[in-house]
């Protein structure tokens, strides 16, 4: 990944001021030995068995003085340690801890990339190639779980747009599909006899969706190599969606003209839909989506509103223009 | 409550056995001072080892971990332990039976008391750290949520059984107290219920929980089904 931009430390990223502020901000509001505990655990910086850096500009209206600005809310990015400790990729078993612990056996290298379907160029791609022609770029996102939790999360990437232009999708390419490795093998989840999800894990955007500039294909986190668990060696994040759209370790990117079968919308159609964009209206059939719990944010203070499609409303609202969003959940 | 255990005795063999064993010495001491002194003691020092446990994690002590989300963490593992314990309290009837160990329904009071105490925190972590005390979103959720409905309601149905728990109401409430306390098998249906309807889509543990109800059931039905057509004499069954 020998790109022509400048190396940016991940120390100048996320000043440790302000990790040091956080800490003694939740100390202050613990007054007990829960701060200090908690709050060391937060102020860690990059353990060793982070991946190797990558190179990469900052993206300045996706920083954290832009999520800020935007919703007048704490939005300081969630630690190296939350982020890679507290994932949903049943893959590798439905604790928040099991993608922790089991997601090394996944090997990434080599990895391919199947592109098919409704384009002038498809074909199958070493990872490397792949990703070749891209400057990478770090966007500073929230991260809203259809649970009611959320992050702010420091990503590494592309936008999508840029890649899938490249394949000159046709005019009949109204959706773009996605799919998740099926490896059995590495992934305990995928088992049959635990496999709770109708493996492999697909996922799916209007063209319009995947062609807006905030979709990001990511490949790296803190300016790292992306870990396993969070996806690697390739994700999709679309910030002003719940989490389960960003799928992960993709194989597969096709070009088709219907609405593609989603994993979730499948699984469990009356609770997640195909559009699943955050939105504090239209709840979930067991819990409230009107506000959502910040992790890492002190005790007593984890509950914040939660924004209409997720705090990217200016940039997203003009594609669900005219649509009923209770409908097209 | 002894009373019944002696006349269950002729149904029963083990548990006359067990009767006559009892009333031997263990230790220097009889069956009244052995709980007293030896039995309830413990069973109460092992009550506290979930919210030890808890403690730890919570603060990172003994290397113990709370994980990244604590909140969630502690709302979940406080809900289950409750859980937990009523089903212990539910084992003690069967098992006083099945393994001839009459005297241990003189436990029974202090573990639904603590099915009580995790319950009540389990429902504090939520109001306090979930929900941050907004009574608003706690009104909401129960009203609006049903599994939150559901959850609220074996909380509610709770706290009478911990309330009539003494001695004194035990002997005011006579028989009407064996009737109110059987509100434990749909309390127990309703922590169940709880659980399974908050999973996204595993629902394995929930379904673990609903078996091991069943059973527990089940067999305090099929036993109550023997005991009118098999044994017909003997109508007056106080246990609950």
């Amino acid at each position: 990944m020998a790109l022509p931009f400048p190396r940016i430390p991940p120390s100048q990223i996320t000043p440790p001021e302000i990790y040091f502020d956080r800490r003694t901000f939740l100390a202050g509001a613990l007054a007990t030995g829960v701060g200090a505990s908690i709050g060391s655990a937060r102020a860690a910086t990059l353990p060793g068995q982070a991946g190797a850096p990558l190179a990469f500009t900052p993206n300045p209206s996706e920083s954290v003085d832009a999520l800020v600005h935007a919703s007048g809310q704490d939005e300081q990015p969630n630690t190296w340690g939350e982020i890679t400790n507290y994932n949903n990729y049943y893959e590798f078993g439905v604790g928040k801890t099991d993608p922790a612990a089991y997601a090394h056996e996944l090997t990434t290298k080599p990895w391919s990339v199947a592109v098919e379907g409704e384009a002038e160029v498809t074909g199958n791609f070493h990872l490397e190639d792949f990703l070749k022609p891209y400057a990478l770029e770090e966007r500073i996102y929230r991260f809203r779980c259809v649970e009611a939790w959320s992050m702010v999360i420091p990503w590494v990437g592309f936008p999508l747009a840029t890649l899938l232009k490249r394949f000159k999708p046709t005019s009949k390419a109204k959706y773009v599909a996605f799919e998740t490795v099926y490896r059995p093998a590495q992934m305990p989840g995928q088992a049959s006899w635990r496999a709770i999800l109708p493996w492999p894990y697909r996922e799916g955007l209007r063209i319009d969706e995947a062609m807006n500039p905030l979709t990001l294909m990511v490949v790296g986190l803190y300016g790292r190599e992306l870990p396993n668990q969070d996806g690697a060696p390739l994700r999709l994040i679309v910030p002003w969606k719940y989490g389960f759209k960003g799928i992960k370790a993709i194989v597969k990117i096709r070009f088709i003209e219907t609405q593609p079968v989603t994993t979730w919308s499948q699984a469990v159609p009356e609770a997640y839909g195909f559009y699943a964009n955050v939105n504090p209206n239209v709840p979930h059939p067991n819990w409230s989506q009107a506000t959502e719990r910040r992790i890492g944010a002190p005790f007593f203070h984890q509950r914040q509103a939660t924004l209409m499609f997720n705090g990217y409303a200016d940039e997203v609202a003009y594609l669900y223009r005219g649509m009923d969003l209770h409908r097209y959940f | 409550m002894t009373d019944s255990v002696t006349r269950d005795a002729p149904v029963l063999g083990p548990s006359a056995r067990s009767a006559a064993a009892s009333s031997r010495l263990f230790l220097g001491l009889t069956v009244d001072r052995r709980y007293r002194l030896l039995y309830k003691p413990a069973v109460f020092a092992a009550s506290l080892v979930p919210l030890a446990w808890l403690t730890c994690s919570l603060f990172g002590w003994l290397g113990f971990s709370a994980g990244v989300d604590p909140v969630k963490f502690l709302e979940l593992e406080c809900g289950k332990t409750a859980l937990d314990f009523i089903f212990i309290t539910l084992m003690v009837t069967p098992a006083h039976h099945l393994a001839a160990l009459p005297h241990l329904r003189r436990l029974r009071r202090m573990l639904g008391l603590f099915a009580f105490f995790y319950a009540a925190l389990h429902f504090t972590v939520y109001v306090a750290l979930d929900l941050d005390f907004n009574w608003h979103m706690v009104g909401a959720d129960i009203v609006k949520r049903p599994y939150i409905t559901v959850g609220f309601s074996a909380l509610l149905m709770l706290i009478p059984l911990a309330v009539t728990s003494t001695n004194r109401m035990m002997r005011r409430l006579g028989r009407r107290w064996t009737k109110l306390h059987r509100l434990v098998y749909v309390i127990a249906a309703f922590g169940v219920w709880h659980y399974y309807w908050q999973e996204k889509i595993d629902v394995r543990e929930p379904l673990l929980y609903a078996a091991a109800l069943a059973l527990l059931l089940g067999y305090r039905a099929v036993r109550a089904w023997r005991q009118k057509h098999l044994v017909p004499q003997r109508v007056q069954r106080t246990s609950a």
